[in-house]
């Protein structure tokens, strides 16, 4: 059910801007999958289009609830306690995460 | 002793008679699984140090002659998107092949409290995000019934284990049919709860105003069982909601029930065997007295549209977190952007990728509205058809109290053939309504169409979830 248009919806260049925003580095290879594969995914939603929705409000919660809130207090003993958190991080430096620097 | 052909109530049963001990039990199903799991790949990770340790538990309990619970002894599997302490949960991904749980889900914290045992995580599409348990970054799972087959998905792993007696139950993870398709094209019973009903804490988000955690199991009378454990509100998870007014079949009800049939789940694309069946399935309730109604829901239609626009969006948003800095996968780059480049390249499989890409873009300026807002309204549409059909506004008249529907409109696909990942999403056709509507269903077999189970979805209106329960227990007693 790929596209087979000749010019796919989501170009090759746009599937390179969404993949920056997305944080993923993709191949060129990859970049002429996903543009025909995304283009035939937004055909399919298109039908959407179909429906009426002018008088409609948009949903924001199914079971009624909203804004549920608890005590902003700190759990004895705590839920995963900062050691075992930290065990998990790749690289670290005594009780910090290190991060590689932002600016150069 | 004869450990083959157990329920939970049976092994209960034994247990307490001393017919086997809960460390035989659980041997007895680690051996299988160990001999059985190169070929169907269900199980990711076997915890047996936990496992054998509960089972002397329960062991020392029984031979106190101490009282014990219905699950107490009883071996599970997990998916493995719920966290386990101390054990690795990697959701399928290679972004995630070494993280280890710091704690336990809520979950596994209550099956825990309730004596049950964690055999082992269990095979799933990566992240969730797959109908056959082909996305796995850790191979393929087979389906017990026909190893040629996919075993569905994403649960593929916990439904294959129940069906190949790797385990008595299984805990999965269903936010558009997740539990209920592979539950379906194995043979087994599974449960997905209203949304709302189950915490998620400890589960690894996939789309959360979807994600729901359910059980798989042998029968009807299991699966409540399990889901009767780890129900309940839970302050870690503010979707969960406190004591839903939960309403049971009554005698009267049994008697005068009314199914509503929704001629769109029957039509187009259908397997014409399957379509057969689910109806003759369905007719059998005639016998104590239900009425069969045809019913219309028009927008049943644009419910894959929705799913596929919401799920992407907040899948995009629910990755973001995999960064190669707090846990997980870490590549290295000249920056940090580099960093988070090539991890997130290299750590996520097509699938995830797929989604996140879909979901940024529907996200992205100029986009929004189009896409996200208006599927919010769908969204609203279609819960809204389901409420009018349970009940009309019109008054009692063409009322009815459940509906009933195929629960996939194929039997389980030969592994590799959907190839394109459209024809794979349509899959799903059947059971993201419920999900998008939050409400209960269930897939139990109901027989077989070329050798190869298929099962009935039952769908409740919301928190109906015992009720859903109820008729799914009275089908197993008809078909005796």
């Amino acid at each position: 059910m790929i596209s087979k248009k000749q010019v796919p919806r989501i170009s090759s260049e746009q599937v390179e801007h969404i993949a920056k925003l997305a944080r993923i580095e993709l191949t060129e290879k990859e970049k002429g999958k996903f543009s025909n594969e995304l283009s035939a995914i937004l055909d399919y939603i298109d039908k959407l289009n179909q429906v009426n929705t002018k008088n409609t409000e948009s949903i924001q919660q199914i079971t009624g609830l909203n804004s549920v809130m608890r005590k902003d207090e700190s759990k004895h003993p705590p839920i995963g306690e900062a050691g075992k958190l930290l065990d998990g991080a790749p690289d670290k430096k005594d009780n910090y995460f290190k991060v590689p620097k932002i600016f150069e | 002793m004869k450990l083959d052909n157990l329920t939970i109530e049976s092994a209960h049963r034994g247990l307490i008679k001393k017919e086997f001990s809960a460390v035989e039990l659980v041997k007895f199903y680690l051996n299988k699984i160990k001999k059985e799991n190169k070929e169907i790949n269900d199980f990711l990770e076997i915890t047996e140090k936990l496992a054998l340790e509960q089972a002397e538990k329960v062991d020392d309990k029984i031979s106190r002659r101490e009282k014990i619970k219905p699950i107490e002894g009883i071996p599970m599997a997990i998916k493995d998107n719920i966290l386990v302490e101390g054990y690795k949960c990697t959701a399928g991904s290679k972004i995630l092949e070494n993280y280890i749980a710091p704690y336990d889900a809520t979950v596994i914290k209550k099956l825990k409290e309730a004596g049950a045992i964690i055999i082992g995580k269990t095979n799933l599409d990566e992240f969730a995000m797959g109908s056959s348990t082909e996305n796995s970054a850790f191979g393929v799972v087979k389906n017990p019934i026909d190893k040629t087959r996919v075993p569905g998905g994403s649960s593929g792993g916990s439904a294959a284990a129940v069906a190949a007696n790797h385990c008595l139950a299984a805990l999965g993870s269903d936010t558009g049919g997740s539990v209920r398709q592979p539950a379906s094209f194995c043979g087994v019973v599974g449960f997905k709860p209203s949304y709302g009903m189950v915490s998620r804490f400890g589960l690894i988000a996939m789309a959360s105003s979807l994600d729901q955690i359910g059980t798989i199991a042998k029968n009807v009378e299991d699966a409540k069982l399990i889901f009767d454990i780890i129900r309940g509100k839970d302050e870690m998870d503010s979707t969960t909601v406190a004591n839903p007014k939960s309403q049971i079949l009554n005698s009267k009800q049994t008697r005068n029930l009314r199914i509503g049939i929704p001629k769109e789940y029957f039509s187009e694309g259908i397997n014409l065997e399957v379509k057969e069946k689910i109806e003759k399935a369905i007719r059998g309730f005639e016998k104590i007295g239900a009425k069969i109604k045809e019913v219309s829901l028009p927008y049943t239609d644009y419910a894959l549209a929705v799913y596929y626009i919401l799920m992407p969006a907040e899948v995009s948003a629910n990755l973001a977190r995999y960064d190669s800095i707090k846990y997980g996968l870490q590549e290295k780059g000249k920056n940090l952007l580099d960093q988070y480049l090539k991890t997130r390249a290299k750590g996520f499989g097509d699938e995830p990728t797929r989604r996140i890409m879909l979901g940024t873009y529907v996200l992205s300026a100029g986009y929004r509205d189009a896409y996200y807002r208006k599927a919010q309204k769908v969204r609203a549409i279609i819960k809204k058809e389901f409420e009018d059909a349970f009940n009309p506004p019109s008054g009692e008249a063409g009322k009815i109290d459940l509906i009933m529907t195929p629960t996939a409109p194929t039997p389980a696909f030969k592994i590799n053939e959907k190839k394109d990942p459209l024809s794979m999403y349509l899959s799903d056709i059947y059971t993201t309504p419920a999900s998008l509507a939050g409400l209960p269903a269930i897939s139990i077999p109901v027989g077989k169409v070329g050798g190869l189970p298929i099962g009935l979805q039952i769908i409740g209106p919301q928190f109906y979830d015992d009720f859903v329960f109820d008729v799914a227990q009275i089908f197993g007693q008809l078909s005796k």
